[in-house]
């Protein structure tokens, strides 16, 4: 009888397990998608993200795409930078497409010091909103609205806001340059440059493209497009477009020479030793 | 029962302080900045310069493609020069700002008050060319281009011209007023524009909190058989087109599309009588009423002022501005956009100036939505407010449009209701503009 | 901040000036006729019960916000007010302090707070708790006091069971329904009043009526949920009446007993945990009365409005997703 039992129960379940296991053999069979195995391998080579920086939706799709493609070229992962790249096109049996590490970079300098508020923002806390809304609290219609909506898209902890200043910080160390907060400031502020040699960077750190006066008028650390920069540059690096200077980072040989040339200051340099002359002012040093 | 749309709607307080103050002309001021882009669609291109002498009517800037408006001087004096001011949209536009010298007006426009009735010495063609020519927009606050919207496109019939004389936003008095002192101009502009849309009735609807001005028009429409007079239930937003439409004829403009689908052409009733003063008395747009008004105002009224003027010259007339003044509204508190400084000019679409105590001008504080559900009962749309608020929020802009979030005007329904303060309008607009450039991005 | 700055804003710049918080004052004012008669028929025990059950939902909502989450406090919204008083309505009057308070604990603590405080609940907390103790403590939670008309005096009632109770055992024993009715202590129009046993709050039709009017005229709350359950329960409960009137109830006796009319009127018309649309809304109420009845008729407890409600919250997400309100302008494919 108990015998029975155990001998009944070990019968069936054996039979089905023996029926499912073949249904699943044939399902697996005939639904089977080919995938190429090399995506897989490529896959573990990314950091694992999923940030979107490249401009494919996630890890594995950058993975899909590299392996698709002909070549690397195009293709880059911002995050892991040359050496990722590097893994992915010994996997691949592929040429090296190198590119040169960026960074984000804020080209901001209005701090609450140098910029007056004019009216009082009633909101939602979104620079987006408010950049729909009107030209912000301050007279600036270009610059920082100091809501951070960069920062909350910032998925590596690479952004903060600054209290002091009000203006978006951007940690170097930990910034991969993904872009996304480039794609969500609705002014199109942030930048990716360069890294540069050392990390020493120099960069107009204004977009405004209101004349002088009234650039001068609604932010003392405007570019007011005096062209003294474009004077002293040696390499011609420089241009003035629109009201606003802008320093190419292909050209620049980050000489110096503008940054001690510009009257209000707009023009920043990154990680560079103190000067042995007579230093300018604190501001230069303060966004690092 | 007074007729009305059926689903959504709220009501705020009205508010109307100016209410019968009569339309008082107001100084010109020493200089006029005079915006080329106070409409919808392509800004207009100036065509004088700096030194140029203008006269009061002249063609200072011209419409540049379909959708467009010519813009003409509301003053007499010299250019002083052509840049970038700060307007109600809350960012530069290029204006043209000219130095008052005298007022001198072109020899051809009529300025007497006799009423020329006569509507047959036209046809809809140069109905229509007029009104291109006289830079009229629709007055009612969209500064839609009205010879677009009066030049019927091929395949489609208008039946119903519907004259829009709701003014649900409360505060607002400039069209009660004009009803009342221009009551035989406004019935002459509305048979012009009948005319060139070749409309076989007119409709005009005004809501049930203006008697005086209901019975004024009833009693001069009554010799025209094609004209009638609705009134309609007080209930916002009822001037929106497609609420007015439902209202007066019932018929619902299909998602999308436009109230000449069903054949219906709604112009404001300001707009009428523009149409009368650019056909009959060759004047261009070049003034509007404006209602001054809020709380604190020491004398609200309904101000004829000429476009450019700066709203701190109203305020002036006004009574001055109320210490208490927190915000500053170009248009009514449901539609209206707060504005930046009192430097701002006067525009076509600024049909008042709201000033807002601060005490009121705080928005409440915002807590966790309760979904109570009030939003969705409100919205004359029958969207979800709250739906497309939080999809907004975690950025799902594509798949709003299966949400509808296009048809949204706007109207603030929601977020005047809303319990828990939530911003809800805010989000939509910001949705809306998402979702707009991925649609623009598409094509 | 802002004293000479102009404040700039979107549209619109006006507001309907009502608030949660006026909204849960509201419901809070609306209860106090049901309040009044559950003191006129329990005594002092019915303010025993309120007060301790209040007092506890409105501690550990603080404590919770200001220990765990460390969130902003927003215990003065009196949404913790109407939870405590909805918890203490759904139980017996002579329930023990102790077992209130871990009432008002799983009510605000899971029912509530675990999902991120009010406007985030997927289920009524009031009812997380009531059901919560319902199955923890049936034998305090279904020992009705008897009614004593004003009796102030804080003795150990007698107890007994509810009409429905009564109703449901002569039911199966195969009784008649008529004979049970007429052997009952109560008359329709006792328990339309109130006179009967049940939860403190349930009793009073009339006075749960007077409230659910109140909150109609201040727009708390709309027709749909209300009359949609109720009209679901009379009509359900009179095709088994017509059926056979021996062995169903009749629908006025189901509309007047047991938590009906506060399950309709407050607790299913919760703002947060019902759908958004007037379409769903009607779904949902027809859905609660045919599982109330479901579960009055055929289940294992007299009572099902708790959980017919819970049930159908549940649903509201549901409901949400497919049920959209009539877009103005939609072109109907004909």
């Amino acid at each position: 009888m108990f015998m029975d039992i155990i001998l009944n129960t070990l019968i069936t379940l054996s039979l089905l397990g023996a029926v499912m296991a073949v249904i699943l053999y044939v399902v697996a069979q005939k639904f089977k998608v080919y995938e190429d195995p090399r995506i897989d391998v490529v896959e573990t080579l990314t950091p694992g993200a999923n940030c979107g920086g490249c401009g494919h939706p996630g890890c594995r799709g950058f993975a899909e795409a590299c392996v698709k493609a002909e070549s690397l070229d195009g293709l880059f992962c911002p995050v892991g930078g040359n050496e990722t790249m590097k893994k992915i096109a010994e996997a691949l049996g592929r040429a090296v497409v190198e590119a040169e590490p960026k960074v984000a970079v804020v080209r901001c300098n209005g701090t609450y010091e140098k910029r007056n508020k004019t009216t009082y923002y009633d909101g939602p806390s979104s620079c987006a909103i408010e950049h729909s809304l009107y030209m912000g609290d301050t007279d600036c219609a270009y610059g920082c609205l100091g809501l951070g909506d960069c920062v909350a898209k910032c998925t590596f902890d690479a952004m903060y806001m600054d209290e002091e200043s009000g203006l978006p910080m951007i940690d170097e160390n930990k910034c991969t340059a993904c872009g996304a907060c480039v794609k969500a400031c609705p002014r199109n502020i942030i930048e990716l440059r360069n890294k540069g040699k050392k990390n020493r960077r120099i960069y107009v750190s204004c977009v405004n493209h209101d004349k002088g006066a009234d650039a001068r008028r609604a932010c003392g650390a405007a570019c007011i497009a005096c062209n003294k920069c474009v004077k002293v540059c040696p390499y011609e690096a420089i241009v003035v477009e629109n009201f606003c200077a802008y320093i190419d980072f292909e050209k620049c040989k980050l000489c110096r020479k503008c940054v001690a040339e510009c009257p209000t200051g707009a023009i920043l340099e990154v990680n560079f030793p103190p000067r042995k002359e007579k230093v300018e002012s604190a501001e230069e040093t303060a966004v690092n | 029962m007074l007729k009305t749309f059926p689903k959504g709607g709220v009501h705020p307080h009205e508010n109307k302080f100016s209410a019968g103050k009569p339309i008082e002309k107001i100084e010109l001021p020493k200089q006029v900045s005079i915006p080329v882009s106070q409409h919808l669609g392509a800004p207009a291109q100036p065509v004088v310069n700096k030194g140029d002498e203008v006269k009061v009517g002249q063609l200072i800037a011209k419409s540049t493609g379909f959708i467009s408006a010519n813009i003409h001087s509301s003053v007499s004096g010299k250019v002083s020069k052509i840049e970038k001011i700060i307007d109600s949209t809350g960012y530069k536009q290029t204006a043209i700002i000219i130095d008052v010298e005298g007022d001198e007006w072109l020899p051809e426009i009529d300025r007497s008050t006799a009423l020329v009735e006569d509507i047959d010495k036209f046809t809809a063609e140069e109905i229509r060319a007029k009104v291109a020519e006289a830079g009229i927009v629709g007055l009612g606050g969209a500064t839609f281009p009205t010879n677009v919207k009066i030049s019927i496109p091929q395949g489609k019939v208008c039946e119903n011209l519907i004259i829009n004389a709701v003014e649900c936003e409360p505060y607002l008095t400039s069209d009660h007023q004009l009803m009342l002192e221009k009551s035989d101009e406004i019935i002459v502009g509305a048979r012009l524009l009948q005319k060139a849309a070749g409309a076989k009735k007119i409709y005009i609807g005004i809501e049930n909190n203006k008697p005086d001005a209901i019975e004024l028009l009833k009693k001069k429409a009554a010799k025209y058989q094609d004209i009638e007079v609705v009134a309609l239930k007080v209930k916002y937003p009822q001037g929106g087109e497609k609420q007015l439409i439902k209202a007066v004829v019932n018929r619902e403009v299909p998602s999308g599309g436009l109230p000449i689908d069903v054949g219906c052409v709604v112009q404001n009733v300001g707009t009428a009588y523009a149409v009368y003063e650019a056909v009959q008395k060759n004047k261009p747009l070049i003034e509007r009423v404006v209602t001054v008004t809020g709380k604190s105002v020491p004398k609200p009224s309904n101000l004829l002022v000429r476009i450019g003027t700066p709203v701190s010259n109203l305020i002036e007339k006004a009574g001055g501005l109320p210490e208490d003044t927190g915000k500053i509204v170009n248009g009514g508190p449901m539609m209206g956009k707060a504005v930046k400084d009192f430097s701002i000019p006067v525009t076509k679409g600024t049909s008042g100036i709201l000033l807002i105590t601060s005490d009121e001008a705080k928005r409440p504080k915002t807590y966790n939505c309760i979904r109570c559900a009030r939003c969705v009962f409100v919205c004359p749309m029958g969207l979800e407010p709250y739906l497309i608020k939080n999809m907004a929020t975690v950025g799902m802009f594509k798949e709003l449009q299966d949400e509808r979030v296009l048809d949204c005007m706007e109207c603030g329904s929601c977020s005047f209701g809303c319990p828990a303060g939530v911003p809800l309008l805010d989000y939509i607009r910001l949705g809306k503009a998402n979702l707009n450039k991925i649609l623009r991005s598409k094509k | 901040m802002g004293q000479n700055r102009l404040i700039v804003s979107l549209s619109p710049h006006d507001h309907a000036k009502d608030s949660v918080s006026k909204i849960m004052y509201g419901v809070v004012i609306a209860m106090i006729p049901a309040l009044l008669v559950s003191v006129y028929f329990f005594g002092l025990d019915a303010i025993r019960v309120n007060l301790i059950a209040i007092a506890a939902c409105i501690f550990f909502e603080w404590i919770i916000q200001k220990l765990l989450l460390k969130g902003e406090l927003t215990i003065t919204d009196g949404s913790a007010i109407v939870t405590g008083m909805l918890l203490a309505f759904n139980v017996p009057s002579n329930l023990p302090w102790w077992i209130i308070v871990i009432g008002a604990l799983v009510s605000i603590g899971i029912g509530k707070m675990s999902f991120g405080g009010l406007g985030n609940n997927p289920f009524n907390p009031a009812l997380v708790g009531r059901v919560f103790l319902l199955i923890s403590f049936p034998v305090q939670m279904t020992s009705w006091p008897k009614v004593q008309v004003l009796n102030f005096a804080m003795t150990d009632a007698q107890t007994g069971a509810t009409p429905l109770a009564i109703v449901k055992e002569g039911l199966k024993n195969g009784e008649s329904f008529s004979s049970i009715i007429n052997n009952l202590p109560t008359s329709y129009s006792d328990m339309f009043f109130g006179q009967m046993g049940g939860s403190l709050g349930e009793i009073s039709a009339i006075a749960l009526i007077i409230g659910g009017l109140y909150m109609l005229y201040r727009k708390i709350i709309t027709w749909h949920i209300p009359v949609s359950i109720i009209a679901t329960v009379a009509i359900f409960t009179g095709i088994l009446y017509g059926i056979n009137p021996d062995k169903y109830a009749d629908p006025l006796f189901h509309l007047l007993t047991g938590g009906l009319m506060l399950g309709a009127i407050f607790m299913a018309t919760d703002m947060v945990t019902s759908p958004m649309t007037a379409k769903g809304m009607i779904i949902y109420g027809v859905g609660i009365g045919i599982i109330t009845v479901l579960i009055r008729v055929w289940g294992a407890y007299p009572e099902g409005v708790s959980f017919a409600i819970l049930i159908m919250n549940a649903f509201t997400p549901l409901i949400n997703y497919y049920v959209k309100p009539k877009r103005f302008g939609e072109i109907v494919k004909k």
